[in-house]
């Protein structure tokens, strides 16, 4: 192994605590720990994976032909632990996780959607006779599918879908098709060229009747020659900002049938005679959607990780500026302006990974009742799903962007890995759900509970209850500086936003305007309020959680721990002091002394921040950043990287004496 | 390749759009562009720059390999360049080389950069700017004709803007004439520099200078790096491209390594400071700020480069809400056009103002800048540093503010702005290298940080201060603003912000002194606070600025002119205020209600903006060619383009990938 970097050797002797003790504790444990590490390293350890021309030089083409024989080493070792039981149908996301986490593609995988999506929807929505006649078949990869919702001209509100599914009793089958060139299905992932099947939501007509929008099975390619087949137009719709081996789709039909057995039957069936019969309980796709965005909250911590992980080691090696004449030129690191820009990003980091942990258990529960037919939850735990997603996403594009914009000029080169982190986490602030249009629907939910208080309705849901304990208790006393007091700040501060809201659509509505329009007038506002709902939550629960995780852990960590919580809320308390300053009794005095404490834990902070990113245990391989490497060879790999560049292979390219030299001359 | 003739119809959405728009858009656009003479210019030069197709590409430039991006770069930069120099340099005369017109017409060529650019946009200025006049009867005719091809180095693998810890050495040896450069040190490669990788034959290179065994700092250097004829790089040079970026793609960004490589003593540029050929050092010039000047110049265009930038992003993004149709608002009713959501509106209309903001504000500081300019020549420096201070934090600001309004008109977009043919990862991209190249925005704007802590301690002292910071006096006085809910007094309040944001950094950094920290120890434990009061500040004279030449500039204008570009410009006013609605409370004495009632403004406001929004950017007059965008075109033709431009890619050629037979086949078969 390479000498490391002397300034990162010295970081890392600084470290106040174990690091492996916070990688355990964050893992869930030792055992966690472990067989995390063995999924990455059979990854990790896979020959030829890692090396060949770095995808940034490939053209388009090029990159999604990577990608393909990339995925196909990645799902070949998946069927490999599969026939060593080494993972089942029930735990193969988790193992699926790992080995991505390690297998770090930068342009995406064509073949992940058959497994996070196409299953999973046979899985949820398929009836035992489906799931016994795909399953097997999906599982083994004798068959590979995509998942195509979204359409050229509708995304988030899925009630406008135009793409149709009508039902003929004589033949027995449904007829797809694609009425408008806005019908077409557009993004979904490996639909282009990858996939010979796919799931098809599409509006259900069955007797002249409309039922809404319904899930089918639908083949799209020939099984041995991989035509497509007649009646389906299919391709690849063409360069995104990043993830460009991913091979998102569209797809288009033309009458095209499938059998009825097709469509997906566990929640509402069509009758041989088109009988259609109504699922007992309509709300239970509600479940599954709760999920993905609850993982995609944990991909969030995944990406950003990795973005503050390559920031803070590079900032241990740069030096920039002397700050006193005749000394050396300082680390950056020692700048409160980049600890500003970085250490927040890292808390962030905790903050997200433990809260999304704890809805993760929350959902879990819930969805046992809801199994069981309780769906008192639902609502709540929707609210908590989309403002999550919502505010995850959001954080997580602008901490990474921060990252990227803290490594100056070297965070602009791809082999420094930030644009691509970037490229690929903020395609999930469109994604699943649009952030503005989730932060509505939680709006929505506020909006509801926030008129059952006044109206002295019963009781609360647990992810509200606060909102109650807010407006009886009010904010009237004297401002602490304390976390316990900013997380009731923010209860404060989103309780008096929804009731402003609330009063405001009133307001309207008495004045004239329907609800609708009261509502829409109100949105910006709205938006907000969810917003402060969402800090509430993910402040209160990391500091409660990180409170009972640390009674067992060594006082070393336990006194760094909570230094990230401090941060965490005191940099989101500055960020919002309008917020506190229009609704709780801070004054400038307090504002002022906020302000010393956060420049103080900044100090704390720095000598233990590169173990702070040590603990995530992010392996090289994962990074592929010339800038984060664990060595901190930074210079060294920039210039190795650029050598590799195809332009260096030869000392004249042929457009020198093609184009250039005839131009110089005059004679072009 | 022929440039599409045929003309389709427009989206009826669009056209409905601007048929409501009740303000004459042509009247706006002469605006924007400085008069109707400069409009009339700018429409020729782009009819002959883009109407017979030589700026469209076939393949989709981000569809090619990185070489192949390269390489399709050349072509069409010497296609341009010769446009340029035998077409369009009649029409806008030499001293107007780079202007915008120019610009808007590379942005059809280029998706991403052309590997001129740096020849251009560095190299001709650098000697322009540090040559004798021998130097530059030498170099320059060679330059502008592009007999010789350049490219300016300063930035090193390890050194970037602190300019004094540049490592590559230029040691004079009196008995050759000659100065030898060297890059001692890996960290030493000169990197980054565009054009400089495979294309510049020449290259303007800092170092710093050695002669009689002492060291002067860092000097200009003219160095020749590759044969005129073979193209091969120098004995002594290692040249070579430093590998893929986030943008700028299509440029070849190069490294640069010297091995004590010999230049002629001539070749170092000599305006300023000389090396005679005994090796005496000599300063020439008579302030040492001389040097500054290039660099405010850069400053103070890339403040207009983003008023442009913003203006193509806003442009896509209302064109696309206007044809976009989502959800459902009533019961019944059809899907309604998202620009008629607020939180559609309040995403997007404030991109429209910023555009406006910033491309008056850029004019207003070139102005100032010739005015110094033309001062220093006769030996008065006094107005240097305030320009300096300003120029810093304007680059910073406005290289963040269209960041991030480009990131939010690319999110209005949803899912299809993140396609690259909607043009807007591109705009991001482009602009994301703004913000950390010529001085990093944290630097910049701790820069001027340091003029307005000297600039209090003046005011605190009685002394006078400068113009654009007269406010200090004001508040070095009294402390709170009263709030009044006029336009004026939105401006005065931002004045008070910065001014207890400044006197709140002077505080810390006493009060730390005096608890026995050195000033530069306390000035860093201050710096959060002190990048905080540049931004206020910085706000401030964007705020008050925009609002005094919007109103200049529309004088004369027709009455539903001049009432829609004051409503932006109150727009403007309003959307700052209720995003430091935090720092209003704390240095003006705002009241909650006075905050709602803001906000109730506001909201009016932007529903009085939503028929006129089409207009607005109408006015921007960015033709098709320019904004390469399938959801912005002019058209409205959104989706069609969107499945035209998906055609193209070259996964579409054929109809099975070679791959499936060669990895998922096997795969499917369970033999892999």
């Amino acid at each position: 192994m390479a000498k490391i970097n002397g300034d990162l050797n010295k970081e890392r002797e600084r470290c106040s605590f174990n690091i492996s003790e916070l990688t355990i504790l964050m893992d869930g444990g030792p055992e966690k720990t472990k067989e995390r590490r063995e999924r990455e390293n059979i990854m990790i350890s896979k020959k030829n994976f890692y090396d060949g021309i770095p995808e940034e030089y490939l053209s388009y083409k090029e990159k999604y032909e990577q990608a393909v024989k990339k995925s196909v080493i990645v799902f070949g070792l998946v069927r490999r632990l599969q026939e060593e039981g080494k993972t089942t149908i029930h735990n193969y996301r988790d193992v699926l996780a790992n080995l991505l986490r390690a297998s770090d593609v930068s342009t995406g995988f064509p073949l992940a959607l058959h497994y996070i999506m196409f299953m999973p929807a046979i899985i949820n929505q398929g009836t035992k006779e489906q799931q016994a006649q795909w399953l097997p078949r999906a599982w083994d990869c004798n068959i590979i599918g995509s998942y195509a919702q979204t359409e050229l001209g509708h995304g988030t509100f899925i009630r406008g879908l135009e793409t149709t599914a009508t039902y003929d009793p004589i033949s027995e089958e449904f007829v797809l098709n694609s009425p408008t060139l806005t019908s077409y299905k557009w993004w979904g992932g490996g639909l282009g060229q990858t996939a010979n099947y796919s799931i098809v939501v599409a509006q259900l007509y069955t007797k002249g009747e409309c039922h809404g929008v319904h899930s089918f099975i639908v083949q799209v390619r020939d099984e041995e020659s991989h035509m497509p087949l007649p009646g389906i137009k299919i391709g690849d719709i063409g360069s995104k900002f990043a993830l460009n081996g991913i091979n998102n789709g569209f797809l288009g039909f033309d009458h095209y049938r499938i059998p009825r057995n097709q469509m997906l039957m566990k929640h509402a069936q069509v009758l041989e005679d088109g009988t259609y019969v109504k699922s007992r309980n309509s709300k239970l796709n509600y479940g599954a959607m709760v999920f993905v965005r609850v993982v995609i909250a944990f991909d969030m911590v995944n990406y950003l990780s990795k973005a503050v992980t390559i920031a803070v080691r590079y900032s241990a090696v740069r030096r920039q500026c002397q700050r006193k004449a005749g000394e050396p030129e300082s680390q950056i690191l020692d700048y409160l302006t980049q600890q500003h820009k970085l250490f927040p990003a890292l808390a962030a980091c905790y903050a997200m990974k433990i809260t999304a942990s704890k809805l993760w258990d929350t959902f879990n529960t819930v969805n046992e009742e809801l199994l069981a037919g309780n769906l008192e939850r639902l609502p709540e735990i929707h609210a908590l799903a989309c403002c999550l997603k919502a505010i995850s996403t959001s954080d997580t594009a602008s901490f990474i962007e921060t990252c990227r914009l803290a490594c100056g000029g070297h965070g602009y080169m791809h082999s420094s890995n930030l644009p691509s982190t970037y490229g690929n986490a903020v395609a999930a602030c469109t994604y699943e759900g649009d952030n503005t249009v989730l932060l509505l629907q939680t709006a929505r939910f506020l909006a509801k509970t926030w008129q059952e208080i006044e109206n002295d309705g019963g009781k609360l849901t647990p992810t509200v209850e606060y909102l109650r304990t807010a407006k009886v208790r009010g904010y009237s006393h004297k401002w602490v500086n304390s976390v316990e007091n900013i997380v009731y700040g923010f209860q404060v501060v989103c309780m008096r936003k929804i009731a402003t809201c609330v009063q405001d659509m009133q307001r309207r509505v008495a004045s004239g305007l329907t609800f609708e329009d009261a509502w829409n007038l109100s949105s910006v506002q709205l938006v907000a309020a969810a917003e402060a709902h969402c800090r509430v939550i993910i402040l209160s629960t990391f500091s409660s959680e990180i409170r009972g995780m640390t009674e067992t852990t060594s006082p070393e960590l336990k006194q760094v721990l909570n230094q990230v919580v401090e941060l965490y809320s005191v940099y989101w308390a500055l960020e919002r002091l309008s917020d506190l300053l229009q609704y709780t009794t801070i004054n400038q005095k307090d504002v002022d002394s906020l302000r010393v404490w956060y420049e103080e834990l900044l100090a704390q902070l720095r000598p233990n921040a590169v173990g702070l990113v040590d603990a995530f245990d992010l392996k090289d391989e994962m990074l592929q950043s010339t800038l984060g490497s664990y060595d901190g060879r930074a210079y060294e790999r920039l210039m190795e990287e650029a050598l590799k560049s195809p332009l260096n292979a030869e000392p004249v390219n042929h457009t020198f004496h093609k184009y250039l030299k005839p131009f110089l001359r005059g004679k072009l | 390749m022929k440039a599409n003739k045929t003309k389709y119809d427009v989206n009826p959405d669009l056209a409905k759009e601007r048929l409501k728009c009740n303000f004459n858009i042509e009247e706006v656009t002469f605006i924007i562009d400085g008069g109707k003479e400069k409009t009339l210019q700018r429409k020729k030069i782009e009819d002959i720059a883009l109407n017979n197709g030589d700026s469209l590409d076939e393949v989709p430039e981000e569809c090619l390999s990185i070489k192949e991006r390269y390489e399709n770069a050349v072509r069409k930069s010497c296609i341009y360049s010769n446009k340029v120099r035998r077409e369009m340099l009649e029409i806008t005369g030499i001293e107007n080389y780079a202007s915008p017109v120019l610009r808007r017409t590379a942005d059809a060529f280029f998706k991403d950069i052309s590997p001129f650019m740096l020849h251009l946009g560095m190299f001709v200025p650098a000697l322009m700017g540090q040559s004798t006049p021998d130097q530059l009867a030498e170099w320059l005719p060679k330059a502008l004709d592009m007999q010789i091809i350049g490219a300016y180095a300063q930035t090193e693998l390890g050194h970037g803007t602190f300019i004094r810890g540049l490592e590559t050495t230029a040691t004079y040896d009196p008995e050759k004439e000659e100065f030898v450069l060297h890059s001692p040190t890996l960290t030493s490669y000169k990197w980054w520099a565009g054009g400089l990788g495979t294309t510049a034959n020449h290259c303007v290179v800092m170092a710093q200078l050695y002669t009689k065994g002492e060291c002067h700092g860092t000097h200009l250097f003219i160095v020749q790096i590759r044969d005129l004829d073979t193209h091969m790089p120098l004995t002594g040079i290692k040249v070579g491209e430093i590998g893929p970026r986030m943008g700028f793609s299509s440029a070849d960004n190069g490294f640069l390594g010297f091995n004590q490589f010999r230049i002629p003593r001539e070749n170092m540029l000599m305006k300023h400071a000389k090396v005679e050929k005994d090796g005496t050092y000599v300063k020439s010039a008579r302030h040492g700020k001389l040097t500054y000047g290039t660099m405010v110049f850069v400053r103070v265009t890339l403040v207009s480069e983003m008023s442009f930038n913003i203006s193509k992003a806003a442009t896509i993004a209302v064109r696309y809400s206007a044809v976009r149709r989502q959800s459902e608002l009533r019961p019944n009713e059809p899907e309604p056009q998202i620009l008629d959501y607020p939180t559609q509106q309040h995403k997007l209309f404030i991109c429209i103002a910023t555009a406006h903001a910033f491309q008056l504000t850029a004019s207003w500081l070139w102005n100032t800048y010739e005015v110094v300019m033309a001062d220093m020549k006769k030996g008065n420096v006094d107005a240097l540093p305030e320009l300096h201070a300003l120029s810093s934090c304007l680059k910073a600001v406005s290289t963040s503010d269209a960041l991030s309004h480009i990131e939010q008109c690319r999110f209005a977009c949803g899912g299809h702005g993140y396609m690259l043919s909607s043009n807007l990862p591109f705009l991001y991209s482009f602009v994301a290298a703004t913000r950390t190249y010529e001085g990093d925005y944290t630097v910049l704007l701790l820069q001027t940080a340091r003029f307005l802590v000297k600039a209090w301690e003046q005011a605190e002292a009685g002394k006078g201060v400068t113009q654009t910071v007269s406010y200090l006096n004001r508040s070095a006085n009294s402390k709170r603003v009263n709030w009044d809910n006029t336009h004026e007094g939105i401006i005065k309040s931002f004045q008070a912000i910065a001014a207890g944001k400044i006197a709140q950094c002077v505080k810390s950094i006493r009060d730390r002194i005096k608890s026995g920290m050195d000033y530069e120890d306390a000035w860093l434990m201050t710096t959060v606070q002190l990048v905080g009061a540049a931004e206020a500040h910085c706000r401030a004279v964007l705020l008050g600025t925009y609002w005094n030449e919007m109103k200049r500039i529309t004088k004369t204008s027709s009455e539903n002119v001049r009432k829609v570009l004051h409503q932006l410009a109150v727009l403007y006013l309003m959307y700052w205020a209720l995003e430091k609605t935090g720092d209003l409370l704390k240095y003006a004495s705002v009241s909650k209600k006075d905050l709602d009632e803001l906000q109730r403004r506001y909201e009016e406001l932007l529903a009085e903006l939503r028929p006129n929004a089409v207009g607005l950017v109408d006015a921007f007059d960015l033709r098709d060619e320019i904004l390469h965008s399938s959801l912005g075109s002019y058209d409205g033709r959104v989706y069609e383009r969107l499945m035209e431009e998906a055609q193209k890619s070259p996964l579409n050629a054929e109809p099975v990938n070679p791959s499936f037979h060669k990895y998922i086949k096997p795969l499917m078969l369970g033999k892999l």
